[in-house]
Parts: structure tokens; sequence; C-alpha cells
């Protein structure tokens, strides 16, 4: 097995070497610890700000710094920084196009113990309904530091989910090459077409083995850009194949599945189906255990891909 | 104050009401009543206080405004017009189809809007963050904030309070429009949020209370905040006690004049008090007496 490394810790490394020749603000919410963002501000404290437990008020500020010209990080668990903080994050920021990073960590399921009040699965769908967003959920480390990376060169308002749980480095950084709003074809494959997103690519590679068995060469593609979606790849892998299926781990209403579905549907009506939170709220359990109980893993993308497919 | 600044700032604040309640007029909604109370503030501001630049709106060193209650950006777009950020030709476009002065204030349209505001709380946060990147990158400009009454009763605006308080931002200076009314009816009776100087204190601010319409009171109360912040490093309220609705009779103190444009008869009492006062100032300015 790969090395694991959590997306949030190659995010709080990857702020604290880019601090070195870059000029830019990060901002937590009393969660440094957690989010990582607290490896910047002990290195450069005069550009660290630590708002409290006040996130709308930390999205707010971010969105005054940002006016003046620098561009500004904001973390905190996904619930808070985008939950708690939306409407702040769509007037303060996305509508006036303000150089505010929101990148939260804890998105998704994988929270674990802490439960429902804190998993949540919804952020990807509320970020990409918000006109102005680019909507990012990386992978891995290797991932998330060229993600990391393109998101200060790019000028305007993003969120980027991270998570908490460590997960293995699916991309060798050697060659790996992130462009944003582009997907990155892993494996081809001629009878279905996997889009996967953040953790699931692993799975959805581990499940592409196992499809083999059962006589279905399925092609795996990474989307790590949600908004804006790579529509071009997402339709010739439909065509290719007649066959698609989204995972990710996030409800199944609004996220990647609902966005590769508006696409198909408008252009190319396509049978698909969707891996991910069944439109439930979550449980407090280990990750682990909640990943195999929701069937957000290798063999939650086989029984979906295989119903599909009538084998 | 000399007095003959103070005709002048008269003038002018008499001028961005009449301006104020005709956009509305023409716009058929709008917000008259809190455009109305903040008037002399904006006139005092727009031509005596803040250093800015209508030919060059994104001068990084200038002084920041944010009007954190944005409903009332009828009197803040008259101000940035008659100051020469946009022709006032345009005010009448409000809230109109194709216009850039949209029904509350867009930093990426309208010249001299230095932040979007309009959902209440948030205005003050960016100004805080505005202060904040000042202090500790040396610029030279201050932050200006406008807040409702009845917007602290925002929690944000008291997580902005305490960020202000604990990072010292001296640089910004806030005032309250405290004209006693919210859309339904008196904030003290729909949630109260007195002792207001009192409260921004216990967060760490320097607080004066001032009549919000006289300019002599605005001048020493900014100057002595400006010092203070200087001093102490503590940001500072100025809770304006005004009018809403001031300078048309039939608007003067009334919750029902919070957010609804004036019909046309409505609309000619109006025009007809603020244009007589516009013209007392007029006349003032070159003799001498105010009665606006």
């Amino acid at each position: 097995m790969a090395e694991k490394i959590a997306t949030r810790v190659a995010y709080g490394n990857t702020l604290a070497e880019l601090g070195e020749t870059e000029h830019f603000y990060v901002m937590d919410a009393d969660l440094s610890g957690s989010t990582q963002t607290a490896i910047f501000g002990k290195k450069f404290p005069e550009r660290f700000i630590n708002c409290g437990i006040a996130e709308a008020n930390m999205i707010s500020v971010a969105a005054g710094i940002a006016s003046t010209g620098a561009p500004v990080f904001c973390s905190s668990f996904a619930m808070f920084a985008c939950g708690r903080a939306y409407e702040q994050i769509r007037n303060s920021v996305a509508y006036p196009q303000l150089n505010v990073k929101i990148c939260a960590s804890h998105g998704g399921i994988t929270v674990g113990e802490d439960g429902p009040t804190h998993q949540f699965c919804e952020d990807l769908a509320i970020m990409r309904s918000t006109p102005n967003m680019v909507v990012v959920n990386p992978a891995d480390a290797t991932e998330t530091t060229a993600a990391i990376r393109a998101i200060l060169r790019y000028n305007g308002p993003v969120y980027c989910r991270l998570g908490r749980y460590a997960v293995p480095v699916v991309f060798d950084p050697s060659d790996y090459k992130f462009e944003l709003g582009k997907g990155n074809v892993l494996a081809d494959g001629k009878d279905v077409a996997l889009f996967a997103t953040g953790i699931l690519i692993a799975a959805a590679l581990e499940a592409r083995e196992a499809l083999k068995s059962h006589g279905v060469d399925a092609a795996v593609i990474d989307i790590h850009t949600i908004k804006p979606l790579d529509k071009e790849l997402v339709l010739s892998y439909a065509a290719k194949t007649g066959a698609v299926v989204t995972a990710e781990e996030h409800t199944i209403v609004g996220g990647l599945g609902s966005a590769v579905a508006e696409v198909l549907s408008e252009n190319l009506p396509t049978r698909m189906a969707r891996v991910g939170i069944e439109d439930v709220f979550g449980t407090s359990a280990s990750a682990e255990v909640l990943l195999d109980y929701y069937k957000l893993n290798a063999e939650g993308i086989v029984e979906k891909t295989l119903r599909l497919l009538r084998k | 104050m000399q007095t003959a600044q103070a005709l002048l700032l008269a003038e002018r604040a008499a001028e961005i009401r009449l301006r104020a309640v005709d956009a509305i007029y023409h716009a058929k909604s709008g917000h008259p009543g809190g455009s109305l109370s903040i008037a002399d503030l904006l006139a005092f501001l727009y031509f005596q206080e803040l250093r800015v630049n209508p030919a060059d709106p994104h001068w990084p060193a200038r002084d920041r405004f944010v009007l954190s209650k944005g409903h009332c950006c009828p009197a803040l777009y008259a101000a940035l017009a008659m100051r020469g950020f946009f022709p006032v030709e345009d005010l009448n476009t409000l809230r109109k189809l194709g216009s850039y002065l949209s029904g509350h204030p867009d930093m990426k349209n309208v010249p001299g809007v230095d932040m979007s505001t309009g959902s209440l709380g948030q205005g003050i946060s960016a100004a805080a963050g505005m202060a904040l990147v000042g202090k500790r990158e040396g610029a030279p400009y201050r932050v200006y904030a406008v807040l409702g009454d009845g917007e602290l009763q925002e929690g944000q605006v008291w997580e902005a309070a305490m960020f202000a308080g604990h990072y010292r931002l001296g640089n910004l200076i806030a005032f309250v429009d405290f004209n006693r009314l919210q859309i339904d009816g008196d904030v003290r009776q729909v949630m109260d949020p007195t002792p207001i100087d009192r409260k921004f204190e216990a967060f760490g601010w320097y607080a004066q209370v001032v009549d919000g319409h006289s300019f002599e009171q605005i001048e020493s109360a900014v100057e002595a905040a400006k010092r203070n912040g200087e001093q102490t490093g503590k940001p500072s309220v100025i809770v304006c006690q005004t009018v809403k609705g001031k300078g048309v009779s039939f608007m003067e103190d009334q919750a029902g004049w919070h957010g609804k444009a004036p019909k046309q008869p409505e609309y000619e009492v109006a025009m007809r008090e603020l244009t007589a006062t516009l013209e007392d100032c007029r006349k003032a300015t070159k003799g001498g007496v105010c009665n606006g």
C-alpha cells in the first residue's frame, strides 16, 4: 500500500512553502492545528490571522483584505467555513469576485467519529451552484500540492475541499500535471467511464482492477475540478464507452454526479449511476468503517457499475 | 469648524438628500429613510474628510469607505457622483436594467465603492480586514464604515467588533446611524441594541455619541477618534443620533419610509421641501446663514 497522507497536511506544507516567495494572507478560525494552517502561521505570523471561532467574520474580513490586492486563504472545517459562512462567501466573496480561497478541511464523511454535525457532504453542491466560484476537490497529497499552487495563481474566488483522513498517495509528484478545469485520464477503457473525485479516485482505480474479472474494461478519470467541469472530457468518454459511473465522497445531490448528469442529459443522454452519500445524514464511526458502511469504496463502485451494465 | 465650511457641507447634504429622493422616486423603489439620515455624515466624509481621488478610484493609498448598511446607497451614490466619481445624470438610472447603480453597492461596477454590501453585518467585517492590512503593511489610509442601528442586531457585527478590538485596529472608524427605527418599528422594541457605546467599549473600542446632523460634532468626534486610535490603537465608534427621513417632513421619524418610494404627489411635496432647503443653503453660502 502506498504512503498515506491527509490532503490537509499537504495543504499546510504547501502554504508554508509558497509563503517564502509569494505574498498572501492565511486566516483560520481556531482550528489551525487541524487545518494545518498553523505551519504557515508559525513561519509567517505577520501574514497569519486567527479569527477565533467566528467563521462569518473571517470570510468577510478576508474579502476586505483581498480588496486591497493580497490573496487570502481561509480555513476551517468545511461545515463551518462553507456551511455556516455560506452567505458571507456568496455576498462578500463570490459576488464581488474577490481573491479569496476557501480551503476547507474535514470535508465529507471521513470526519468520522465527530458525527453528522461535522460531516459536511453538501459543500461541493452548494459551492458549485454559486456564480463565480471555482470548486476543487483534490485526491491526494500530490494533487493537493499542485492544486494549491494553481489556486494561488488563479485570480478569483475558489473553494477547495480537503480531508481529515490520511489517504494513499495515488499520484507521483515527478510526472503529475494539474490544470484547473481539466480532468486527468488515469486509465483508458471501452466499456464504462468511471468519473471520480477526491478520495474516491483510489477506490475507482481499485474498482477498475476488480471489474476486469467481470470482463469489464473501465476507464478511470480524475475530476479534481468540479467547477468548471471538463465537459469535453466527460462527453468524449461517455461517447466512447456508452456508460458512466460517478464516485464522490459527497451527497449524490448536486455534486460531481449531478454535474456530469447535467452535461450528459443535455448533450448526449447516457445511462449512468452515481456513487455517493444517498441523501442522508451520516453517523459516528471511524472513517474506515463509514466508507465501507456507505459503500464509498471499490466494492460500491463495482456493484453500481455491474448493475448499470446488467452484468 | 469655520462657518463657511459648515454652510458648504449643509449645502452638499441638502443636495445629497434631493438627489437620493429623486433617484428613489424614479426607481419606484429603494430606501429613503436611512439615506436621508446619513446625508450629513456623507457630506462631511466626501466633502471634507476622506482622502480619495475621483480620477483614480483605486488609488492604493486612498481612505476606504464601507457602507455596511448598503441599502442606503442612494445617498452614497449621490455623494460619489457629486464628488466626481461618475456623472450625476446617471443617478436616476438607479435600480434599472443595465445600470451600474444596483439596489445595493457593487464594488466591481460603481467607481468609488470600496466594498459590495447589502447583506447586513458583512461590511464592518470587510472594513476590519482593510484596516488590518493597512496596519500590518504600514499603509497610510484609514477605514471608515457606516452601520445601521438595526444592523447591530446581526451577530456578525459583534464578531467584527471583537476582532477589531483584539487586533487594535486604531485606523478604523465606524459610525452607527442611530435613527432609532427599523422596518418593523422602534429598534428598542424590535430588539434593543442599546447601550451602543458601552457595548463597543466592552469590545475594546473608543466610543463617542454625537448629533449626527451637526458637522461640528461629527468633525470633533472624528478628530478625537483619530487621535485616540493613534495613541491607544483602539478602533473608534461614533454613534450618530439622527432622524430617519431627515429633511422631508412627512418621512421624518416614520418607520414606514424605511424602504418604499414616494408616489408622485408625495414626491412633489418632498422635492419642494428639499429644493427649498437647498436653495436656502445656496443663498446662505453666499450670505452666511443656513436653516437647513
